[in-house]
């Protein structure tokens, strides 16, 4: 009975999914609550912060200088057309700090830091050092996952900020030194057309629900792999496919609700 | 199953036997579906997390290939318990860790990183991490595999010796016959959950029960087949005759 078969793999994929999601939810919520740790020692956190962070800062640097070349270049030219051209400045800011910026550092974070993460967890337990750690009554929550979780959601705002930085840098470039827009004009118009409450820091907080979701799928993935080669490199593919998804899913939910009618 | 103070016991028997499963239920990872496990006078199932750690805290437990944390250093792995659990000064820590060290023989080898000790010297680093807090319970899961003759000597006599240093009771999960008969007080045999046989090494040695001798001379054949049960041989070639 091939449609029974069918309903009987739909269901059991259904429960799956449902069971992981519960099984995430709870993860999520134990790393909260474990929190304390992270910031009682706060050495941990800021460890994990320099591997994920500071170790990401030369793709996100790069990445930000060249977004922001091509942006002053695609800007100038269709500005050009309405006569436009002084507003490069504010064209270039106001796309990379409301939306490039926080989006597509959050995906380089994913795929650098967010695949890193789920592929030392994973082969933390896969060598059974979780389990080492269980039985030596300390918390993986607590002492790995939980300053794991900080130093990514604390990074990720910081990375987004000098991702814009760069690309308005390279906006620049481009646009004053290269083709030769005025400079006064560049940095002035850019002034008056972002603001920081409803541009910056809307911008923040949206690198910062990045940061929180993309660590928290590749804490979880790693913590849930099979302890085999196999099934770690199948979490790392998925934390980067689901991270990525969720950034993009939850950068337009973010973007209904904090740019509407504007 | 009694484990006496003081004793070194192990738990042998054949590859999914359930050696492991019963090594898990003691140390409180599993919960078993019947009976208990009662450690220091407490059911270990019936803790909740709380006296479940505080029991483990009096456990050490060393793990198949050790476990060492890789992202640590020799000292910091066996340091770990004593910088988790204790309000120690660095400077006892440090002494205590130089001492554990000593006692595995690799006192010299704190500054190395667990990458670049050999199989043996990962174990005994492990071996030190797990008596770090002198338990009174130790636990070994399959202590001797894939080490070398030396190695495993050097492992065997370190169970044994530290077991005794400390007064502890250790219980090793383990199907190397020869060499934890040699370590041993006292010995189970696991078959499908179930213990065949025990006794003392020189009651093992002596028996003629098929199932402890087949273990203990290594034949191929016998109370444990050869060959996996199921399927019929002449049918999955095809022979129909």
């Amino acid at each position: 009975m091939p449609i029974v078969k069918s309903l009987k793999v739909v269901g059991h994929r259904t429960i799956n999914s449902v069971w992981r999601l519960g099984y995430a939810s709870r993860f999520f919520v134990l790393t909260i609550y474990y929190s304390g740790a992270s910031f009682r020692r706060f050495h941990l956190t800021v460890k994990e912060m320099f591997s994920s962070g500071v170790m990401s800062l030369i793709i996100i640097l790069v990445a930000g200088m060249f977004v922001g070349m091509v942006l002053g270049l695609q800007g100038y030219e269709t500005l050009k057309r309405y006569g436009s051209e002084s507003a490069l400045g504010s064209l270039v800011a106001l796309s990379l700090v409301r939306e490039l910026g926080p989006v597509l550092a959050a995906l380089l974070f994913a795929s650098r830091a967010g695949s890193a993460m789920t592929a030392e967890i994973g082969l933390m337990k896969a060598t059974e050092q979780i389990a080492a750690m269980e039985m030596m009554a300390v918390n993986p929550i607590a002492r790995v996952i939980g300053p794991r979780f900080w130093a990514g959601v604390i990074s990720m705002p910081l990375l987004s900020a000098l991702f814009s930085a760069m690309g308005v840098f390279g906006g620049y470039v481009v646009g004053v030194v290269l083709i030769g827009v005025d400079e006064g004009s560049f940095w002035s118009q850019m002034q008056s057309s972002v603001d920081f409450q409803h541009d910056v820091m809307n911008g923040v907080i949206k690198s910062f629900v990045f940061g929180v979701a993309v660590t928290v799928i590749a804490l979880f993935e790693g913590f849930d792999a099979p302890p085999t080669a196999e099934g770690v490199s199948g979490a790392t593919t998925r934390t980067v496919v689901e991270s990525s998804l969720a950034i993009l899913i939850l950068d337009f939910i973010l973007t209904a609700f904090m740019f509407r009618g504007d | 199953m009694t484990l006496p103070k003081g004793k070194v016991i192990a738990v042998m028997g054949g590859s999914g036997c359930g050696k492991t499963t019963l090594f898990r239920i003691i140390g409180g990872a599993l919960k078993p579906t019947k009976g208990h496990v009662k450690v220091d006078g407490q059911v270990i199932h019936e803790l909740d997390q709380k006296e479940l750690y505080e029991m483990r805290r009096k456990m050490g437990v060393l793990f198949q290939f050790g476990a060492l944390f890789t992202d640590m250093s020799v000292f910091d792995n066996v340091a770990f318990q004593m910088r988790e659990h204790t309000d120690l000064p660095e400077e006892i820590i440090r002494d205590l860790v130089m001492m554990k060290l000593n006692a595995v023989g690799l006192q010299a080898t704190h500054g190395l990183m667990p990458a670049e000790l050999s199989g043996g010297m990962a174990r005994r680093v492990a071996l030190a991490r797990t008596v770090a807090l002198d338990p009174m319970l130790i636990l070994y899961d399959e202590p001797f595999a894939g080490l070398d003759p030396i190695s495993l000597s050097v492992v065997g006599n370190l169970i044994r010796r530290l077991n005794d240093a400390l007064g502890a009771t250790s219980v090793i999960v383990t199907h190397d016959v020869q060499e934890s008969l040699k370590i041993v007080d006292y010995n189970y045999f696991i078959d499908s959950g179930v213990i065949v046989a025990e006794g003392t090494p020189a009651e093992i040695r002596a028996s003629q029960m098929p199932y402890v001798r087949q273990f203990v001379n290594g034949e191929i054949d016998g109370p444990v087949p050869f060959h996996y049960p199921g399927g019929d041989y002449k049918h999955d070639l095809g022979v129909t005759a």
